[in-house]
């Protein structure tokens, strides 16, 4: 293992569980909001918290860059935005660090916190990690890119074009794959031939790596021994996490209407966060006491948040016409 | 000076900023040994290495993406589109990724890039390789659009669309690549600024809106009228976005009568903005209905030479549209 590695501590494990806690919990208020007609749109996170919070832990966000996907929430919270800047990009409020209210709330961006501006068409951000790892390899400084799209993008041409183009120059990149088996409501029979994701990477000679995403240490030590090859100029590796879409593709969308209840019953039933609670359990970093409290403590953090973003300002329609050229 | 035809003026260019600038950098299909399919990029490999210079996978998407992410991370890519025909595979990302960066990001991100491809027929280039694509990015706020058509102002232009912190769609005219050579300056006396036109021709009797391969064939339509006593005044916009109005609104008001005249098919043409900008600009001093003089509306232009003598504009056709505003 390269020196540079942080040792996954008990602090900042539980750190990453607190990030956990913060991204349900403030989804589950983004939700009621939604349903009380305060925030326009909502792209939930659920169930693939614990993935995307232990892949972004394994990296280092002082250097690194991240094109984060729409459904990443909780990654845009372990890379640094707090749950009041979420909250003010859910209201769409003027002070939305990433987009001012522009951009939906799924679009994270920050340029100090190297988080690449996202978009909503799927998967365009593969390739430009490709040319952003092309940059960071030149520049030689061990910095890597981290790439993350669902199933679904990996049908896009773009998806290709990103692998190929960083394996043939070896770019540092992770190419972190979130399957949930779902693309809204196409299955993933319908969407990915063969027998998944993570084999794909043998058809551009780099490492593919399937893991379960419920898994925290699992993930961890995927991306962490994918950021070692990137560092050490060894190029890209491809993820496929296995997780859950414990809620509908979006505020707009009902799952219930496309898929079987059991499978949803059953799927519920093995939400990743209870998952991860029990595992630091047995290790002895957390108890029942431990974790009420921390509940609590985030909590009252969603309370804080909600309260600051509904009461912040809206853009000045005046504006409207700012940042289309850098003189206007 | 150097006597320079309009491909070499191209070169000089990319040669100049290269040595000026080391963040300017080169990308596209077959830039690299072979110096391009038209030589635009001849010998740039040789002197600036396989780096900056960099033959890319034949896949436009992510040569844009690409030259986005090298972008995005603080060089200035020059991506080449091999024709501009075959753009269309990148649009989403020069469209939605390249275009919306700065105003999506509420300023905290911007691309200044520049992609360069020949566009437009006359070379027996038949469907694929003699489009005229301009308008589809005309029509995109966040992009910068520019068609030279003279060996000074390609040279000049390119430089300017380095060094401008926008992203630059630089189209070159490939009937004109080799058509005819002319004194190019050297070094920062070159360089010419975005958005300024050109009276190529000085007349009182009508104003004829051009760009790119039209200049050539409405400056001798407009030399035959003249023979008749008609004084056309010939107008080169050499930028497209953004385009200067106040050249042809001051012509207008002297002539009275305008004429758009484009190589792209005729609905939906840039002409056809240029007009409708024109009319509602000018209606108090106009004696005739603003005219567009274009070529059919077929999808392409054909093979075979007949059929693409009958597509294109040539001063003859373009004469007799000339004539038909100036007798109305």
């Amino acid at each position: 293992m390269s020196p540079d590695v942080a040792p996954l501590t008990r602090e900042r494990v539980l750190d990453a569980y607190r990030t956990v806690l913060r991204a349900r919990a403030l989804d589950d208020r983004r939700f009621v909001l939604n349903r009380a007609g305060k925030l326009a749109f909502i792209i939930s996170p659920r169930g693939h918290e614990v993935a995307q919070v232990a892949a972004i832990t394994a990296l280092d966000p002082s250097r690194d860059r991240f094109c984060l996907y729409y459904r990443n929430f909780a990654a845009a919270l372990a890379c640094g935005f707090t749950p009041e800047e979420l909250m003010l990009a859910a209201f769409a409020r003027a002070a939305d660090p990433s987009s001012g209210g522009r951009q939906t709330p799924g679009n994270f961006g920050s340029r100090r916190r190297g988080v690449i501006i996202g978009s909503s068409t799927v998967g365009p951000q593969i390739p430009k990690a490709a040319g952003i790892g092309l940059a960071l390899k030149w520049r030689g400084e061990g910095s890597l890119c981290y790439v993350s799209f669902g199933e679904g993008a990996t049908s896009q041409g773009d998806f290709h074009e990103g692998l190929n183009f960083a394996a043939i120059h070896q770019c540092p990149v992770i190419f972190f794959c979130e399957n949930n088996h779902w693309a809204i409501s196409v299955p993933q029979r319908l969407q990915v031939a063969g027998p998944g994701v993570a084999e794909r990477a043998a058809a551009y000679g780099i490492p593919g790596v399937r893991v379960r995403g419920d898994d925290f240490f699992a993930v961890h030590q995927a991306v962490q021994e994918a950021a070692v090859r990137a560092r050490s100029g060894e190029g890209p590796t491809l993820i496929e996490a296995e997780v859950l879409r414990l809620q509908s593709h979006s505020t707009d969308d009902d799952q219930r209407a496309y898929r079987d209840a059991a499978e949803l019953a059953a799927e519920a039933a093995r939400d990743p966060i209870p998952r991860m609670r029990e595992a630091l359990t047995k290790r002895g970093w957390l108890n029942d006491e431990a974790d009420a409290a921390l509940r609590e403590e985030v909590n009252r953090e969603v309370e804080r948040a909600t309260d600051a973003a509904e009461a912040s300002p809206d853009p000045d329609p005046s504006t409207l016409g700012r940042h289309v050229y850098a003189d206007v | 000076m150097s006597d320079r035809t309009l491909v070499q003026a191209v070169r000089d260019a990319l040669y100049e900023e290269m040595e000026r600038d080391d963040r300017v950098c080169v990308l596209g299909q077959d830039v690299g040994l072979k110096g391009g399919v038209f030589k635009a990029t001849e010998g740039l490999q040789q002197r600036f290495g396989a780096q900056r210079v960099l033959d890319m996978p034949l896949a436009e998407s992510s040569i844009a993406a690409v030259a986005q992410g090298l972008a995005l991370e603080g060089l200035l890519p020059v991506a080449e589109m091999q024709f501009a025909d075959y753009s269309y595979p990148a649009f989403n990302q020069i469209v939605n990724e390249i275009a919306k960066v700065r105003y999506r990001s509420n300023g905290d991100f911007s691309c200044p890039l520049v992609i360069r491809a020949p566009t437009g027929g006359g070379v027996r280039g038949a469907l694929y390789h003699s489009q005229s694509p301009e308008a589809f990015y005309c029509h995109v706020p966040g992009l910068k659009v520019v068609l030279p058509s003279t060996p000074a102002d390609a040279k000049g232009l390119l430089k300017a669309a380095i060094r401008d912190p926008d992203p630059v769609i630089f189209l070159e005219p490939k009937k004109l690549y080799r058509a005819e050579r002319q004194d190019v300056a050297d070094g920062e006396a070159a360089v010419r600024p975005l958005g300024s036109a050109t009276v190529v021709r000085e007349g009182v009797d009508l104003t004829a809106v051009t760009y790119g391969y039209m200049r050539a064939v409405t400056a001798q339509a407009a030399a035959r009228l003249g023979q008749d006593g008609i004084e056309v005044e010939v107008i080169d916009l050499r930028t497209l976005r953004p385009w200067d109005i106040e050249t042809c609104v001051r012509s207008i008001e002297k002539t009275g009568r305008v004429a758009v005249v484009y190589e792209a098919n005729r609905t939906g043409g840039f002409g056809a903005e240029i007009a409708a900008e024109l009319a509602e600009r000018c209606f108090a001093s106009l004696d005739a209905p603003v005219s567009r003089i274009a070529s059919p509306d077929v999808p392409a232009m054909p093979f075979s030479p007949s059929l693409e003598h009958a597509f294109m504009l040539n001063p003859d056709k373009v004469a007799d549209g000339l004539r038909r505003v100036a007798r109305y």
